[in-house]
């Protein structure tokens, strides 16, 4: 990180810089982060940036110019940045100014100035442009000038990327702290809640951008996030839904006017259409019905139609599907079931759509949570997830000095050993004869770590043994009726999913239990007193453990050395 | 961090279970995976932290704990008695116009600079110590005059309009500018600081701006200077006010103080406005930076000058060889005209004898001709025909074409051949000479 500016006087927002949308926002005094409005009053500002006779719109004003103006007005240019023009996919972009090779990167010929020629402005330039605007906003919006932000990118943004997205802010003014994992951010954001609980969990975030899906996998432990797996999908994404309304609304106008023609052969009139389609979209996230009406759509003639949602619904069946499909592909690539995975954040503006939740919610069990907000009323608004993330990060990290950061980040530092297995203790429970494992450290869990249960004894107190083990997850299928193999009560979940052929078909999370660690011994515990156990376990695998009564005195300490390394 | 809570109780100690202390290591645990954790969030700060310092997770909880605690209580380590004067000791509570409250309070070393809290505390302290019930206690006279006297001073300085007015008038605030001799001595911004310093807290603009040092801009001085030549001050004198008699009895005798007071007051202000400018005003003389600029300033006009100077002498130069260069130009292209008309003149008399010699040529060659009448001697009326038509030809043709003419005829001498040439020309011509017929 190249320090520019004193820590102490560094302003840091957060900045979502996405292929559709941008967003910024910062932390409040008080903790909260606060997503910051344009001057327009957009909290999700189009990455759209549009000319008009050498002046230059932002946001949604030059969104709206892709009807009239659309060979100077670049958009959907993010994922251009720091590559070369043979590994881009120019589609997005068809309907705004076209991206052109220009020596080692991507450039957009438009006419930026009053003159009459057109410029070739490279994506960095673009880039430039579009996070002065950022800045200026936030600047005005806080009354303080803003020099630094942590932005977010997903998750495969390889390093030139992100060296020519540092470059780029940094000549628009703004000292790139940190960059972080849209993903990570979203969860950071939930996270942050001041009412969130810090439990161990698997989380799946699933991104339902403008122009891609990136779904990805973390595993949250004591609030230390591991990217498990990742899975990107260009194919699925909401400009493929406006494109599903697209063709219906075309489709129906033909119905009514035939002489008009196509819209969809048009510029002009597609681009009317999808700017329609786009709000229609938002429109049924909310309502179960949207009016469609755009003037002079093709051929002079006025169009207006209704939709409703469940019309939507079917129209997007394919690609909703196709999502649900994507979430359950990072699952399985991380190697992990889904009654594994305890929450899913759904993420992206199009995660407002009640569909979406539905139909990842349906391939889950119930146990797992959708935090969207058609599912739960406390979600985060997905659109701000990333730029919230950020901005909590921004605020932690902010007083730091630049090389502080640039350590911290060091894979010396971010690189560790994580458990393979959990570690838990063996208890009682009805008529089992080995005893149930109940984990304590998950598996997944980096290390070093530490853990403390408190563990019940049994009624009439005395001695009781401690058995440390390593126990491994595992899926118990069960045609039947379960066994009486009772399991902790949070796990035993039934699931009936949607696309398992076998309705009857039981699965639960069970415990396999591996081999031993440790045995202790806790001598004259008194009647309804409880354990607390504490573990340490060190990067070499080495265990240390204090086992006491609580409110008794001493208690037992042992060490289990690791393999020598 | 992260606290399970297990409802399944523990199983019981089987008989006969031993091991050292209780405890029994069995097993090891399983390879890890490595892998790469999100350096996102306050749990990855943390973490990160404790790698980096190698701290265990309890040295970095106290470690943080200890640099988080907030102290609600601070201790001001300022916070001493300052020795009494045991002359003060003794004053009288109605002299309190007099008296220094700040020493009073034992605050000499902040004075103006003391902060309310401070101010508050020294009361305290001095209360707890000079209280009338303590001294009787301590066996001593119920004297409570300087009891008093505490109050007073903490009555003036806790009220900030009164603050201000002895703050005014406080001698002992004051640090006297510096003879010229002191400030030779290489001291001048140490010494003049000061003095800069206690007269910037009558400034009603805050924050003062600084004297600075040798190595301060020229911007930097200048503002200086600036700021207090247009010294906004708050200094006022009503705290030396002679005491307005309120007895009500003498009404005149009392606006007759109070205009004095105000008279008073206002000729204090004027003599200390002077006084503040005088200072600057030394200030500013002695002050070597000034020198040093107007110095650089004029090493940088007269080197501007220089500059202008050998600009426009390098102009001039240039413009006067410019000019030679021209009038030699013209010169030569004079002297070349001439020549040249010199020439055509000589070539045009050359041609004209060249015409002249071959006219005579041609007529020579109708002579040689016999005037283009066969045998014997022509008759006059043809050698005056041939003679006309020969001159019409001479008239038809140029210079030139008479050249090739005569160059055919030189050379000739036979007149049949003769007159086929001319009649050659003649018919080229299109005359149709009779004589040539």
């Amino acid at each position: 990180m190249s320090a520019q500016t004193d820590p102490a006087q560094r302003v840091a927002i957060g900045i979502s810089f996405g292929n559709s949308y941008s967003s910024i926002a910062f932390t409040s005094s008080e903790g909260k982060a606060e997503v910051i409005a344009n001057e327009d009053g957009d909290r999700q500002i189009p990455s759209v940036l549009s000319y008009v006779e050498g002046e230059e719109l932002h946001g949604g004003q030059a969104k709206s110019q892709l009807v009239r103006n659309a060979k100077n007005t670049v958009a959907y240019f993010r994922d251009f940045l720091g590559q070369d023009f043979k590994s881009i996919d120019p589609t997005p972009a068809h309907q705004s100014a076209h991206p052109v090779e220009s020596e080692s990167t991507v450039a957009f010929k438009i006419r930026d100035s009053e003159a009459e020629e057109e410029n070739a402005v490279t994506v960095g330039d673009i880039t430039t442009r579009h996070l002065r605007r950022l800045r200026s906003s936030a600047s005005d919006y806080l009354g303080k000038d803003v020099n630094a932000a942590v932005v977010t990118v997903p998750t495969n943004f390889s390093e030139s990327q992100k060296e020519a997205l540092k470059s780029a802010a940094k000549e628009a003014g703004i000292e790139v702290l940190q960059f972080i994992n849209e993903p990570t951010a979203a969860v950071l954001a939930y996270d942050a809640r001041p009412d969130a609980q810090l439990t161990d969990k698997t989380l799946v975030v699933a991104d339902l951008g403008g122009t891609r899906s990136d779904v990805t996998v973390i595993a949250s432990r004591g609030g230390i996030y591991t990217m498990l797996a990742a899975v990107h999908d260009f194919d699925v994404s909401g400009s493929k839904l406006d494109q599903v309304l697209i063709d219906y609304f075309a489709k129906e106008f033909i119905k009514k006017h035939k002489a008009a023609g196509d819209p969809r052969e048009n510029e002009r009139s597609l681009a009317k259409l999808k700017l329609e389609c786009e709000s229609v979209k938002k429109a049924l996230s909310i309502g179960q019905s949207a009016n469609f009406s755009v003037e002079s759509l093709a051929g002079g003639v006025d169009f207006t139609a209704t939709i409703n949602r469940t019309r939507y619904d079917l129209l997007g069946n394919k690609l909703f599907a196709a999502f649900t499909r994507l979430v359950s592909h990072a699952v399985e690539k991380a190697e992990l079931d889904p009654l594994d995975i305890s929450e899913i954040i759904l993420a992206g503006g199009n995660s407002h759509t009640p569909k979406v939740a539905a139909a990842v919610g349906a391939a889950f069990p119930e146990t797992t949570a959708v935090l969207a907000p058609s599912t739960s009323p406390t979600a985060i608004n997905p659109s701000e997830l990333a730029v919230r993330g950020a901005a909590i990060q921004a605020s932690l990290i902010q007083e730091f000095e630049a090389e502080d950061i640039e350590q911290s980040l060091h894979p010396m530092v971010t690189v560790t050993p994580h458990l393979s297995t959990a570690v838990g203790v063996l208890l009682i429970s009805g008529d089992e004869s080995n005893g149930v494992f109940h984990a304590i450290v998950d598996a997944e869990t980096p290390l070093p770590v530490r853990r403390t249960a408190t563990i019940t004894t049994p009624r009439e107190g005395g001695d009781v043994l401690i058995k440390l083990v390593e126990g491994s997850r595992h899926i118990k299928v069960t045609k039947p009726e379960p066994k009486p193999k009772a399991e902790k009560a949070d796990d035993d979940s039934e699931d009936e999913s949607e696309d398992e052929e076998e309705e009857e078909e039981l699965r639960e999370k069970t415990w396999k239990i591996g081999s031993a660690v440790s045995e202790t011994a806790l001598r004259g515990i008194k009647k309804g007193a409880k354990v607390e156990v504490q573990i340490n376990i060190a990067n070499d695998l080495s265990v240390t453990a204090l086992f006491r009564e609580i409110g008794g005195k001493g208690g037992v300490r042992g060490q289990v050395q690791g393999k020598a390394s | 961090m992260a606290n399970v809570e297990i409802n399944l109780p523990l199983p019981v100690l089987p008989e006969g279970w031993a091991g050292e202390k209780d405890f029994k290591p069995v097993g090891s645990l399983s390879k890890t995976n490595d892998r790469k954790i999100e350096p996102v969030g306050p749990h990855f700060l943390a973490y990160a932290r404790r790698v980096r310092h190698k701290r265990t997770f309890s040295e970095d909880e106290r470690i943080q704990a200890q640099a988080n605690v907030k102290s609600v209580e601070e201790e001001d380590p300022d916070d001493i008695d300052e020795p009494e004067d045991p002359q003060m000791l003794l004053r009288e509570a109605k002299d309190w116009k007099s008296q220094d409250h700040y020493a009073v309070l034992g605050i000499t070393r902040h004075r103006w600079r003391a902060t309310e809290e401070q101010i508050k505390r020294a009361h305290r302290r001095k209360v707890l110590k000079h209280h009338p019930d303590k001294r009787a206690a301590a066996g001593g006279t119920e004297d409570d005059q300087f009891f008093k006297c505490i109050q007073k001073a903490h009555e003036v300085l806790s009220d900030p309009v009164r603050r201000r007015q002895f703050d005014s008038v406080d001698e002992a605030a004051e640090v006297d500018p510096p003879s010229k001799k002191d400030t030779q001595k290489g001291n001048f911004y140490k010494l003049w600081g000061k003095v800069f310093e206690a007269e910037g807290r009558f400034s009603t603009k805050q924050p003062v701006p600084k004297l600075g040092n040798a190595k301060s801009t020229k911007e930097e001085v200048e503002s200086f200077y600036n700021f207090w030549y247009n010294f906004d001050s708050w200094r006022s004198f009503e705290y030396l006010d002679e005491d307005v008699p309120d007895d009500g009895e003498s009404r005149d005798q009392k606006r007759h103080v109070e205009r004095k007071n105000n008279a008073a007051r206002k000729k204090k202000k004027t003599e200390d406005t002077a006084r503040l400018r005088h200072l600057v005003d030394d200030a500013l003389a002695l002050d070597e930076r000034i020198k040093l600029f107007r110095q650089a300033e004029h090493a940088e006009k007269n080197k501007r000058r220089f500059a202008k100077e050998a600009e426009q002498k390098r102009l001039a130069e240039e413009a006067a060889k410019a000019k030679e260069e021209e009038a030699r130009l013209a010169k030569e292209a004079e002297e070349a005209e001439k020549a040249q008309k010199a020439e055509g003149k000589k070539a045009k008399e050359a041609a004209k004898n060249a015409a002249k010699k071959n006219k005579r040529v041609v007529r020579g060659a109708v002579k040689d001709a016999n005037y283009f009448h066969g045998a014997g001697d022509a008759p006059a009326s043809q050698v005056d025909a041939a003679l006309n038509d020969v001159d019409a030809i001479i008239a038809k043709i140029d210079n030139t074409e008479l050249a090739t003419l005569a160059g055919k005829l030189n050379s000739e001498k036979d007149a049949g051949k003769i007159k086929e040439i001319f009649k050659a020309e003649d018919e080229r011509l299109g005359l149709n000479s009779k004589s040539l017929a």
